[in-house]
């Protein structure tokens, strides 16, 4: 940025003023997008923790319920076919709330069970149990899988959302804040300027002024003699110098 | 926004049988009124262009809220995954039975190991 770039104005006091008043703007809508990025930057660092830790969980989730599968494996026989096919409709199903954070809107999602067990056959030979077992692990290791899908969106969104503040936090710092400044600079030393112009020309004028006052005066002088006819003697009689 | 969530309450699944017949057991699959299915199973006779396609799909329906994926899949379509920047759907990479979850390949923990080597 060219460290001299100004807004085109009229160098007025009118504009002058409104400049400065757009500065204090722009300074305090810096200050509130700071603070704004600041209190988004501790949310979005709490989520990354959150992210870190529940992906570790997720991992010991899924092994846990990898076993209670083989379990049914074991007790049942392989159950892959007649669960893929007995799929009709969602059962486990999520919902999205949103979540205000100075301003931005988080997702966060929710399960919630919709409609009936569409496996309740399932394992009805032998095996039902550990079926009905698996079937819980898997749930609450969705549930786990949705939190951290929620983390994870709105990481996503924050991440977005912080980069976009800072970038408006730095073009205002870095931009605007300058260009205000350069052009309150420049009004002032216009108006300086035209000051001293006035000033100068003031005094020219009162110089122009005494000027004819003078002569004005001198010309009275003169045609004052003429007309009081009072002679002043020791002006009008001019007493030749004595030259030896 | 609000709307738009709404609309979004499924949740998809590419990944291999077990994974599947799990998540499946649990409750999520879904076969809408076209007999389209939200899950996809691979395994090693599956080609790579219908794990694309399918990954592509799933990114774009107005359905689907989240899109779980086996890491060693998402490892086939890497790519991919690293492009989906949106917010929504969100793709979650989950481990398998297989294969064991390794944060280090996981592309949002990449981001989040950059961005905190960044901050701190």
């Amino acid at each position: 940025m060219s460290s001299n770039a100004r807004f085109n104005v009229f160098p007025t006091r009118m504009a002058l003023t409104n400049m400065k008043s757009k500065l204090k703007g722009a300074q305090n809508g810096h200050n509130l997008l700071k603070r704004k990025s600041e209190a988004l930057t501790r949310r979005f660092r709490e989520i990354v923790k959150k992210i870190e830790e529940s992906k570790m969980k997720m991992g010991k989730i899924m092994q846990v319920a990898s076993f209670s599968l083989a379990e049914v494996a074991y007790t049942t026989g392989d159950i892959s076919f007649q669960v893929r096919e007995s799929v009709a409709s969602a059962q486990l199903k999520v919902r999205a709330k949103s979540e205000n954070v100075s301003g931005v809107q988080l997702p966060i999602f929710e399960h919630y069970i919709d409609g009936q067990n569409a496996f309740e056959l399932t394992g009805l030979g032998r095996g039902g149990q550990q079926v009905q077992k698996c079937k819980d692990t898997y749930i609450s290791a969705t549930k786990v899988l949705i939190e951290l899908a929620s983390l994870q969106t709105a990481f996503v969104v924050l991440d977005e959302v912080i980069r976009l503040t800072n970038r408006r936090v730095n073009a205002i710092e870095h931009v605007t804040i300058p260009k205000y400044e350069n052009t309150i600079a420049y009004i002032i030393s216009e108006l300086d300027e035209q000051d001293r112009e006035e000033f100068f020309r003031l005094k020219m004028i009162q110089k122009k002024k005494n000027q004819g006052k003078e002569a004005e005066e001198n010309k009275a002088i003169e045609t004052g003699e003429l007309k009081t006819g009072t002679q002043n003697i020791l002006e009008s009689i001019r007493d030749e110098d004595v030259i030896f | 926004m609000a709307n738009l969530l709404r609309e979004r309450s499924l949740l998809a699944l590419i990944g291999d049988e077990d994974t599947v017949t799990g998540l499946l057991l649990a409750g999520i699959g879904h076969i809408d009124t076209k007999q389209k299915s939200n899950f996809l199973i691979v395994d090693s006779k599956t080609p790579l262009a219908t794990i694309e396609e399918t990954f592509i799909e799933f990114t774009h329906r107005k359905d689907i809220a989240i899109v779980l994926i086996n890491q060693h899949v998402a490892d086939m379509i890497r790519q991919l995954v690293d492009e989906h920047d949106q917010a929504f759907p969100s793709v979650l990479e989950i481990p398998s039975k297989d294969h064991p979850y390794d944060p280090a390949k996981d592309s949002v923990l990449k981001r989040v190991q950059r961005l905190t080597g960044d901050y701190n």
